[in-house]
Parts: structure tokens; sequence; C-alpha cells
């Protein structure tokens, strides 16, 4: 058992870099915390409490390894509606409530609520929510606070606002706003530029230090008063002393009430729907592969919702952004999280007064990203291609959950789909008469692969028998999943299957899905057949410049071109730099014609929701003829410097003193390396261009720059790499 | 013997002698019978009244909504008789090869006859493969996958559980006279999923010709509003049934 061997050396040894991880998220959290607070019109520093009380509480009692949990984008539309009709101390008392079912349900092994829910549904409602998250602070990010009933009403407004920012007379109003759209510029390009000193301070940071250094160069150097307007700025944080006295007593007499219990339900409803997730996102990319205990994290979030409810705070929920942060900085367990809470705790104690600093307009700059990312048209357009009645279950829901509420909008998505889904069949029979009956089989053959046939229907409604068989295989092993007896599969099926199937694979198991083009063939089965439609091709004489320039690169050097898109990258598995990557998909591949040594273009990305970026980057993969070790060898700087004070280990050479200054190396097994790296090799790499190079023991994989490479880049780089790959391989 | 449930008439009673006919070249003896009355009591009564063995009849694939609640003759008979019942699904005058019998392995004092009469049946018929499928309720799998730790535990006990299923059968199976056994393949598959349900899924699923179930217990209306055992495959007959008294 490896597991246990490294349990607390490997735990101690991994503290650092989780340290290391949790301080880059609690930049994030804090003005991300402040600013959802605020959007739900709770005290700012609810947000904060939150996310402490989530951090300690989950770090310790919590099922899942790498997920960072505080106040969520989803509870924001709902806390806010809450405080409005309950109040604020009895909206404390329904947060306890619903923490208390939450834990309920955790114990009733319930927690995988929202598998229940079709997919289409569930993006409707957080695209309504984004939109209600968009529609309120939109205004205020750009100083025109104004106060309407209902989400709609905001977003109809956003016209008028933008014709009153340009009639502005008042100068604090104009600096408001341009903080706003400062900020919002800041969120939205950071994620486009790649640099790694700047990219170490998550964006929401970047806008609390721009925002507090104007104060301060106000204050400091022109010595007169911040000039955005004070009604702008965050109202005063209570210090550490004033939070610890002044605890807000929860107000327990509306517990008869109807709205209360309303309130307590949608609570609930979206933050295990919100924390589920995000926890199977951040199992995805997870690097050490890991499930999560759903039940056990519901019930540590549940318990944390409780404390955090009478301490002041919000919902405890797993968080998508934050966690995604943490696991590309590094974060391998709980400790992170726990980190994350004390650094928070460290900010609040120290910096609790700066915070006031901060304009409200560049803080819901923030949230009016965040919502703009849940509604993203990226996302009808992805729900489009699935097909058209997956968009009219997304708008259904929207809609409703926009007009009327959150409960009766995802009721509606319930509902639009299950009328779609008899429409689609003509059949109301298949689904009344065979919902109960357990529909799956699944038996070991004899050669040890596992086969799971599929009877009758298999949808959202009874998608929990499929997926108990499918979570009881272990990972590692090939699976055939058989959809012939099935005279209906739904689009939220096919989409959790195809996660199954991309969690089995990264685990070295495999899964097949069998006896779908038959259903595709009978014509009644659109989702499938959308689903299995092979990827755009790029018309040949469609070619950009580049890709014409490309293919007279590949006559010169002799090599096979092919522009068209494969999502086909097992050869990339392996590599430490994809590890917390999502490879979406490679093109523009130049092979040689042996496929010793290939370039292309890749698209991958990295973090998830505001904390998501794509990047397009070029690199050369050599395939070694023997195994080789694993390494990284990458130009020395500041950055690497750091890491290895997070515990990176570089490997020094005593005989190649400007090789181990001028190159950082490491790897797991050092002496290996060593012995890999001959003067011959040493003498190469002293004596060429940068280039990041990473061995996976297979095949070296070499890049420069994370982006596109140009035509001489890529010459220059096939270059490096036909020499390089003469000197591995002594060809 | 036939049962006609009606009144006698010359008719009939010639187009039935058709029919037989042929068989009596054969050495077959039969007996017609007639009867006016309600289907099920008429044939049940008749089957006791002349201790009929083997009770063979024909079934519908599917039930629709309404006769799965109320049953369908052949469903009825099938509860209520205490005979051996062979339901067959689609007869057809050619006679279709018998090659695949899949009978059920549960842990029932009837099993060992049931499964001793498939291989009766399957060296009479010249089955090539007869599969013992032995239902492993996911109850019996005490643990409860939540993470990997679990997960490698309920593999365990999972493997311990077809170990020992797979013991029992084999127990079973000596006690076959090896004629029986002999020319026929003899494969035992644990599954572990709904008791019943997954037998006859599994039949479909390995394209089985017929399927061998031990009787069931006595049933009420209840088992019908909350199907199992033999019930799921009453209500969707993956192939020919036989089952054993």
């Amino acid at each position: 058992m490896k597991a246990k061997e490294s349990s607390l050396g490997g735990f101690v040894k991994a503290l650092p870099k989780n340290m290391f991880s949790g301080l880059v998220v609690s930049l994030i959290a804090l003005p991300l915390g402040l600013g959802l607070a605020m959007a739900s019109e709770a005290p700012p520093i609810a947000g904060v409490i939150t996310a402490i009380v989530g951090g300690v509480i989950v770090s310790i009692l919590g099922g899942s390894f790498v997920t960072i949990s505080g106040p969520g984008n989803g509870l924001v539309g709902v806390v806010l509606i809450a405080i409005t009709t309950l109040g604020l101390t009895a909206t404390y008392a329904a947060i306890i409530c619903s923490g208390i079912v939450l834990i309920i349900l955790g114990f009733l092994r319930l927690g995988k609520l929202a598998d229940y829910f079709p997919s289409s549904a569930i993006q409707g409602m957080l695209a309504a929510i984004g939109l209600i998250i968009l529609g309120k602070q939109f205004h205020i990010m750009l100083g025109n606070k104004i106060v309407r009933d209902s989400g709609i009403d905001y977003l109809l407004e956003i016209p008028n606002t933008i014709i009153t920012v340009f009639q502005f007379e008042d100068k604090g109003l104009i600096y408001a706003a341009l903080a706003g759209v400062i900020s919002l510029a800041i969120m939205v390009f950071y994620s486009k530029i790649r640099n790694k000193y700047l990219q170490l301070i998550p964006a929401p940071m970047w806008i609390v230090i721009v925002s507090v250094g104007f104060s301060y160069y106000y204050q400091l150097v022109l010595k007169s008063p911040n000039p955005i307007s004070l009604d702008y700025m965050i109202p005063a944080i209570p210090d550490i002393r004033t939070i610890v006295t002044e605890i807000p007593s929860p107000d327990f007499k509306m517990v008869g009430s109807l709205s209360f219990w309303s309130s307590v339900v949608a609570l609930t409803l979206i933050a295990s729907i919100e924390s589920l997730l995000s926890i199977k996102a951040v199992d995805k990319l997870d690097v050490d592969k890991r499930r999560s205990n759903v039940n056990k994290d519901i019930k540590a979030l549940g318990l944390a919702t409780v404390v955090s409810g009478f301490l002041g705070g919000l919902n405890v929920v797993t968080v998508i952004a934050r966690s995604s942060v943490n696991v590309n900085n590094g974060g391998s367990n709980r400790s992170s999280n726990m980190f994350h809470a004390l650094f928070l705790v460290v900010f609040i104690l120290l910096f609790s007064s700066e915070l006031t600093r901060i304009p409200l307009s560049a803080l819901m700059a923030i949230l009016v990203y965040t919502g703009y990312k849940l509604a993203s048209p990226v996302i009808v357009r992805k729900i489009f291609t699935i097909g058209k009645e997956q968009l009219l279950i997304f708008f259904a829901t929207l809609l409703v959950t926009l007009k009327v509420g959150l409960i009766s909008g995802i009721v509606a998505g319930l509902i639009a789909t299950f009328i779609i889904h008899v429409f689609v069949t003509k059949s109301l029979g298949l689904f009344i008469k065979n919902i109960l009956k357990p529909n799956v089989l699944m038996y070991k053959e004899e050669d040890g692969s596992y086969f799971v046939s599929v009877k009758h229907f298999c949808s959202f409604l009874n998608f929990n028998t499929l997926k108990a068989n499918l979570e009881a295989i272990p990972e590692s092993n090939d699976v055939i999943i058989d959809f012939s007896l099935c005279g209906f599969v739904d689009h939220s099926v096919m989409e959790s299957v195809d996660d199954y199937q991309e969690l089995f694979h990264k685990k070295g198991g495999n899964i097949e899905v069998i006896g779908l083009d038959i259903l595709g063939a009978e014509s009644k089965h659109p989702f499938a057949l959308r689903r299995l439609l092979p990827l755009q091709k790029i018309l040949p004489d469609n070619k950009t410049k580049r890709q014409k320039n490309l293919s007279l690169v590949a006559d010169n050097f002799d090599l096979s071109y092919n522009p068209v898109k494969k999502s086909d990258s097992e050869f990339l598995e392996g590599f430490i730099y994809f590890e917390t990557k999502k490879i979406e998909h490679i093109f523009n591949e130049l092979t040689e014609k042996n496929g010793q040594y290939r370039s292309f273009d890749v698209t991958f990305s990295e973090g998830e929701f505001i904390a998501k970026e794509v990047v397009r980057t070029t690199m050369l993969f050599i395939k070694t003829s023997k195994i080789i070790p694993a390494f990284t060898l990458d130009k020395e700087g500041l950055l690497e410097r750091l890491y290895a004070l997070a515990g990176y280990e570089d490997i020094d050479f005593k005989s190649h003193k400007d090789f181990s200054n001028r190159f950082y190396l490491r790897g797991e097994n050092p002496k290996e390396i060593k012995d890999f790296f001959t003067n011959e090799l040493v003498r190469f790499f002293e004596s060429n261009a940068y280039y990041h190079l990473e061995s996976n023991k297979e095949g070296v994989l070499i890049c420069n720059k994370e982006r596109i490479a140009s035509i001489k880049e890529i010459k220059a780089l096939l270059d490096f790499g036909i020499r390089l790959n003469k000197l591995i391989n002594n060809t | 013997m036939l049962i006609h449930v009606g009144e006698s008439s010359e008719e009939k009673l010639n187009t039935f002698l058709s029919f037989l006919n042929p068989f009596k070249d054969q050495g077959l003896e039969f007996e017609v019978s007639f009867k006016a009355g309600d289907p099920v009591e008429v044939i049940l009564s008749t089957t006791k009244e002349k201790k009929v063995d083997l009770l063979i009849i024909g079934a519908l694939k599917k039930e629709n909504f309404v006769k799965y609640y109320l049953g369908s003759i052949a469903r009825k008979i099938t509860r209520k008789a205490t005979c051996s019942i062979l339901l067959l699904i689609n007869p057809s005058k050619e006679r279709v090869s018998c090659n695949h019998i899949v009978v059920n392995g549960l842990k029932d004092p009837k099993t060992e006859e049931t499964v001793t009469t498939a291989f009766f049946v399957g060296h009479k018929l010249g089955a090539s493969k007869v599969t013992v499928v032995e239902e492993i309720s996911d109850d019996e799998v005490s643990v409860k996958v939540d993470d990997d730790k679990s997960l490698r535990k309920s593999t365990i006990v999972k493997e311990r559980l077809r170990i020992r299923e797979e013991m029992r059968v084999k127990a079973i199976l000596k006690t076959i006279p090896g004629e029986l056994t002999k020319d026929i393949v003899i494969k035992s598959q644990p599954i572990f999923g709904k008791r019943g349900y997954s037998i006859g899924h599994y039949a479909q699923v390995a394209r089985a010709d017929l399927l061998v179930m031990n009787a069931p217990s006595k049933m009420t209306f209840w088992d019908r509003l909350f199907p199992h055992d033999i019930e799921h495959i009453l209500t969707e007959l993956p192939t020919d049934v036989l089952i054993v008294q």
C-alpha cells in the first residue's frame, strides 16, 4: 500500500507547497469574500468569516483533497433574496438550518442530489444566478446605485446606467466608475497576459493592490483625500476584536413561516449543487487523481455552514475558481484549505483598516466578471451545439429563475426536460413503466473487464443506477457500456459518461461506449448523435497565411503537415507541464516521416471558472528510442528559487557550474538524471537557446513561450529538436 | 394433452388433430380436453386433475400497462401453477435450435434440482453452453463506495463473495450426472445486482435461448407492485423461460 507509507512523511513534506498555494488562494479569497458578501447585502466581513470557518472545518473533516471552501457565487442570488425578505438575523438562522439539512443529507448519503437534475437545467439556473449578480452589481461598478424589484429590471436598466455615466457631474462618481472599469479590464485581460511574475498574484488581488496603492498615492504623495466618492468605498471593516465580541445572534422567530423554509430549501439546494459541481470538476484537476468522498464533504460543509451561521457568516460551499487556483499552485492536500483560512485571519488581523481603501466599484467589477462568466455566451453556444432542445431547457430554466425564483426555475427545468424527452421518444410509457426498474446490469467478464448493459432508457431520472454501478468499478479497469438495449439516452447521461471516460482514462482504465450508433441510425436520438460527431474539420482551402507557411516549412524540413484539429493527445500524458492543465486539442502538426519527432500547436486550459485561462502554444515532441529518466529542465530564475524554497529540489552538477547556475533541473530520481546528462548533452544545453524541456520517460517535450510560435521560431525549435534528437537517440 | 378453453366442437377438434397427427407417428400420445370457463381456472384445475408434469404456454414478450397490474392469462397461470411451466415467447413451426441455456444459481433449496433440470433439457436439446448465474444482492456487499479506500474494500469483499458463490455452484455441478454435462460448456457468472432482474437482463445480453428458473414462493398483489425475483422476468420475458417446480 503506497498510500499508507507516504501518509505522514509525505504530508509534512508537502506542507511548504500547500502553505504557498494556501497563500495564493487567500489572495483571491479575500477580495472575493468581501465582494460576494456585499453583493448578497450582508456585511462584507461575513464573506471572510465564511471562508475562514469553511477552511478550518472542511480541511479537518472534509472528504475531498484539493478543494477550497468559502462563500459561493451561486449562493449570492439566494442569500440576497433571503436577506431582503427575512432580514439579516433571520437569514443567519436560515443558513444554520440549511447547514443542518446538509448534514442530514450527508448522513442519508443523498449528497449526490445534483445528479437528479438535468445538466442543461443546472446550466440555465447558474446562468440566471450569473445574470442576477451581473445585473445588480453592474450599476454599482459604474457608480450608479439603484434599487429595483427583480433581477430582470436590473438587467433592463443597464443601458440607462451606461448613459448616466457619461453625464456624471460629480467627480467622486466619475472616479468610482473609472475604478470599476479599470478593475473589470484587469479581470478580463489578466488571463491574456502570460507572465509568471504577474500571474503569481491573482487578478482580484491586483485590483486590491492597485486600488490601495492609488489611495495611498493620494494620501502620501498628493496629500489630498481619495477622490472616489465615499459612498463607493467599502464600509468600515471591524477589527478582529469587534468581530469576536459582536457576533450577531441569529433570529429564529420566523422558523414557522413558509418564506423562511423556502429560503432554507433554496440555500441547501444551491449549496449542494454548487459544491458537487465544484468537487466533480476539481477531482478532474487533481494531480494524484484521488476520489473525493462526497457525502463526507457534504457533512463537513454542513457543519461549517452551521458554525459560520452562528458566527455571522454565510453558507460554506466548495468553490471552483479558488480550488483550481489551489491546484495550479501546487496544493496537494487539505492543509492548503486550512492555510488559506489562516492567511485570511492574518490579513484581517493586520490589514483590516487598509481594506476600507478599496473602492466598492472595483470590488463589484470582480463580481460583474464572475456573473458574466456564469452566463457567458460561450455556454449558450456550447449548449446550442449539443441540441436545440437543450437550449429550450436552458432558457426555460433561466427565464423562470429570473422572473419567479430559484426553486421554481429548477422545477421548470425539470419539467421542460421531461416533456422534451417524452416528445422526442414519442412515448410516455417508456418512462413511466421503467423508471423504478433496476435497468443496469453490470458483471465482470472472465477476462477481468467489466460489462455494463443499460436497458429501457437512461436519463437524469434514473442515471443514479448507472452511476452507482460505474462508481463501484475500480478506475484502472476496462469497461464496456452497452446502450443497445436502451431506447433513449439523454444529454445529461452522455455528458456524465464522458466525464467517467476521462476519469478512467486518467487512471489507466478505459470506458468504451457501444450500441449508440443503432440509436443514432433510428434517428430518434438527437443527443447521442450530436455527441458522436467528429471534431470540426478545417477546410483545406481555408488555410491561414501561417498554415500556408507551415506547409512550406514542412516541405523544407521534409516533414508531413496536418492542419486538422485532433483531440487525440495521448503522447502528452505523463508530462508534469500538463498535470494541472486540460488539453483541448492539438493542431498544425508537423511530423517526421518515421514519427520520431513532431511539432504542433496545442490548445489547453488552466484553472476553472473565473480563474480559467485558455492558452495556445507551440511545442515539439521527441520520441525516445529507450526509456529515459523523467525530469524537467528550466531556465533558473527568481521563481524557480522560490519554488526550491517551497520544496522543489534543484539537481546540481559539481562538474558543470555554469549549467547548474543557469538551469533549474528537477526530477524524482537525481542519480539516473545525472547519469543521463552526459557532458555532451550538458554542453549542448549550455550552448543553445533556452527552452523549457521535460521528459516523461518515453519522450521529450520542448516548448518556449506560452503562445503560438512564429514561423521563424518554429524553424528554430525544429532545428533545436532535430539536433537534440540526434544526441538523445544517437541517430 | 392439449387444453382448449371453450365449447367442444367437431370443427375445432379436426383442426387440432391436423396439427397433432404428424407427431402421432413419432410415438406421441395425446389427449384433447375441452372445457368452458375462466381460462386461468380451467387450465389450473385441469393440470391438477390430470397431474400434468409440464405446462407449455405462449406468452407476450412485453405487457402493456393495464395488463401488467391485472395480469395476463399466461402470467396468472405462472403465478399459481403447481407444475413446471415453459413459457414460449415466439413459438415457431421451425424449431429454433437451443444453444445457450442460462440457469439461476440462487442460494435456495430448489436450485439444485433446477440446475439439474437445466442440464437435462440442455442435454436433450443439444445445447452447447450452460451458464449458471449467481445473483448477489448489493445488500450483501456491506461496504458502500465513497472514495478510493472504500472502493478498494468493496472490491475485496466482492471478490470474496464471488469466490464463495462459485464454490457453491461448483458443489452443485458436481452432483449432476456426468452424461448430462458432457459436450456442454459450463460457465459460471456471478452478478452483483437486483435479484431476479439481473438474470433476465443477462439472458438477454448473452443471447440465451432458454432461461431456467426456480419456481417462486407464494406471491401477493404487493409483489407485483414492488416487483422482485421472478416478477421482473415475467414483465419482460427476455427469452423462453422454463420454471421448474
